[in-house]
């Protein structure tokens, strides 16, 4: 029996896909060939003028410490975000998995974070952390802890990484909950009386059969990691002290917009695309299989 | 191997409102108890106190002679067969059957042989490598059974296992259940909510309704003399007739003009109103007499070795079981002989049989 659904026109289907398309056209393909080509270009300063380069941009880049920089800082600051926000969304959703009074109130208050706006998100904590003014500041001056992100890089890394896992550790919670609550009861029940502490429990079954969950979530944290957090970056660090907090996204913007220089830019973006192109093709094809069980 | 005694446990999830009203049972070493009951009745709850899934509200629970009420379920030295299986998804069969084991510290060489020895009792060796996915429903019953088996626990406790199989299936499991009891013969209790299985699996079983026990005993025993209206209903395929009558100069006119005699013992304490309960395949047809309980009938069910013949007696529904061929035509008069050895007799008002 046919199940699918069959249009009997030609042209409604194509219609019906031709405002996702243009959309993708437009912001997405149109774009992106831009950046391809600039990426062979040089530029005067003025932008009066241009010239075909080849591959030279790119060689540049090579070259360039503050470039290598990034890529080192971005590596850091990605890893840190994902793995941060990953393991402490999953310890709040097994907590909330276990609450039973009030379930509600507090899975809607956790979600709440992931409503705001990454620039909001930065001043927010911008200004907690303000070396002057910022309350946290302040508490942890009182501490004892020499706490000034504008000067210190690695504080300023602390900083953004922060913000930017507090931002995202909502999702995260909520697809960790709902993968917690699609393991059968049964099966946790049936380990204890196999003799597993609640510990090992965790670890031997409730931890590998969220592994999809965990594998999806992994993909979706290091892409908001490399991209989304422009936002939380620009309203805090500003990629500073010194460059400590210029992810490559960061530096794609400064170096275009700020310092002018469309063709590095543009070559650093087209390298950017590659490498989420890849590693995402990485994990879908390779990894994913493994966790499939 | 132990005995299992269950004495005054109750269970309320919330103060006042009670889901099981206290119950006694003292279940022997190596016996296989079947607590059956329709859903709801509590017979799952009960099984989950005795597990350690379930805190006792009140009352005792022992196995091998010590309180478990506060021990946790790894501490109580049993094992449990889910209705779902609930077989580790990520797992091997061979690794589901040797969880329990690796937890507790087995070497790998008494694993290896108890894992192999419990395959070889259910036919899995060939699917030791696989994943649970990888199995029809009645390997995942086999393996949750092994898995329960490798740890030579003190008790069995299955929890509907059967429910989730085809029915050709189910009495095949059946068979492997009863025999793997005769081989091993560890005290099991198994919850079921049909009578069928209960009736062959059983050395006793405890009928349960509303959270009540309403009778224990061996299936024939059981079959033979149900305590209340209840039991009888539920044990029994099809279903025993019930006629409802008042008590008259010491006869029960259950109407349509059939006057049924009550015994001789239970003439002095019998109350006004009495159900006569009779069951289909105790209505024995036969030819014309004085004393013959006859009604018209109203419908055939031919099931091939039986027919199901279906009447009225006054307003109350009744069948009576034939033998296949045997059925009488629809619209004539059914005639059956009644064997007052063969009759029950209840309270109407308490829903109890009558005991002298």
């Amino acid at each position: 029996m046919e199940k699918r659904v069959v249009f009997r026109s030609s042209w409604l289907p194509y219609l019906l896909v031709a405002p996702q398309i243009a959309i993708t056209v437009v912001f997405f393909f149109w774009p992106a060939f831009q950046a391809i080509h600039w990426s062979f270009l040089i530029q005067d300063a003025f932008g009066n003028s241009s010239q075909f380069v080849w591959f030279q941009n790119f060689q540049d880049l090579i070259r360039d410490e503050a470039y290598l920089d990034s890529f080192k800082v971005t590596a850091v600051f990605s890893t840190l975000v994902t793995f941060i926000g990953l393991a402490v969304a999953l310890v709040l959703a097994v907590a909330a998995d276990k609450v039973i009074k009030g379930a509600m109130a507090y899975k809607t208050l956790l979600i709440w974070p992931y409503a705001v706006a990454s620039a909001v998100a930065g001043v927010l904590f911008a200004f907690l952390f303000a070396p002057s003014v910022g309350i946290v500041s302040f508490a942890l001056r009182a501490m004892g802890v020499d706490w000034n992100w504008v000067l210190r890089g690695d504080q300023a890394m602390l900083l953004v990484v922060i913000a930017s896992v507090w931002k995202q550790i909502s999702y995260n919670f909520l697809f960790f909950l709902a993968g917690l609550q699609s393991i059968p009861k049964s099966l946790i029940e049936a380990a204890a009386i196999d003799g597993a502490t609640p510990v090992r429990r965790f670890w031997t079954i409730v931890f590998p059969l969220l592994s999809p969950t965990t594998f999806f979530l992994l993909v979706v944290n290091i892409v908001h990691a490399f991209f989304d957090t422009f936002g939380v970056i620009d309203a805090t660090t500003q990629g500073g002290p010194a460059g400590a907090t210029q992810i490559l996204v960061y530096k794609v913007y400064y170096d275009g917009v700020k310092a002018a220089d469309l063709g590095s830019s543009s070559a650093q973006s087209v390298i950017l695309m590659v490498i989420v192109i890849a590693l995402t093709v990485v994990q879908f094809r390779f990894i994913e299989r493994k966790v499939q069980y | 191997m132990a005995e299992i005694r269950i004495q005054g446990v109750r269970k309320s999830y919330t103060k006042g409102t009670w889901v099981i009203h206290g119950v006694d049972v003292s279940i022997g070493d190596g016996e296989f108890i079947v607590i059956v009951g329709p859903s709801g009745c509590g017979k799952s709850t009960l099984l989950r106190m005795i597990a350690g899934l379930e805190t006792i509200t009140a009352g005792e629970i022992s196995i091998g002679g010590k309180i478990v009420n506060d021990v946790e379920p790894k501490d109580r030295n049993i094992a449990m067969v889910f209705q779902n299986y609930a077989l580790y998804p990520h797992m091997s069969v061979y690794d589901n059957m040797s969880y329990g084991l690796r937890i507790r510290g087995f070497s790998k060489a008494d694993i290896e042989t108890r894992v192999q020895r419990a395959a070889k009792i259910l036919e899995l060796g060939p699917f030791l490598a696989r994943k649970p996915r990888e199995l029809s429903g009645g390997q995942r019953q086999r393996v949750a059974m092994g898995r329960a088996i490798v740890r030579e626990p003190a008790a069995f406790l299955f929890d509907e296992p059967l429910s989730n199989l085809d029915a050709k299936l189910r009495v095949q499991m059946r068979l492997e259940i009863q025999k793997l009891h005769r081989e091993l013969g560890t005290t099991s209790i198994f919850v079921t909510h049909d009578q069928v299985e209960a009736m062959t699996l059983a050395n006793r079983m405890i009928v349960m309704n509303a959270g009540v026990v309403e009778q224990v005993g061996a299936p024939m025993a059981v079959y033979d003399a149900p305590a209340s209206l209840f039991v009888a209903g539920f044990i029994g395929s099809p279903a025993m007739n019930f006629l409802p009558g008042s008590v008259r100069d010491g006869r029960v006119d259950v109407g349509g003009g059939h006057l049924i005699a009550l015994p001789r013992p239970l003439l002095e304490h019998a109350p006004a109103q009495v159900t006569v309960g009779i069951r289909p395949e105790h209505l024995v047809a036969c030819a014309e007499g004085d004393d013959a309980f006859t009604f018209p009938v109203e419908t055939i069910e031919a099931l091939g070795a039986d027919s199901m013949v279906h009447g009225k007696v006054g307003a109350t529904p009744l069948v009576a079981r034939v033998e296949g061929h045997a059925a009488p035509a629809i619209g004539s008069t059914a005639r059956f002989a009644l064997m007052p050895e063969r009759l029950h007799f209840f309270d109407t008002v308490t829903g109890k049989r009558l005991a002298a």
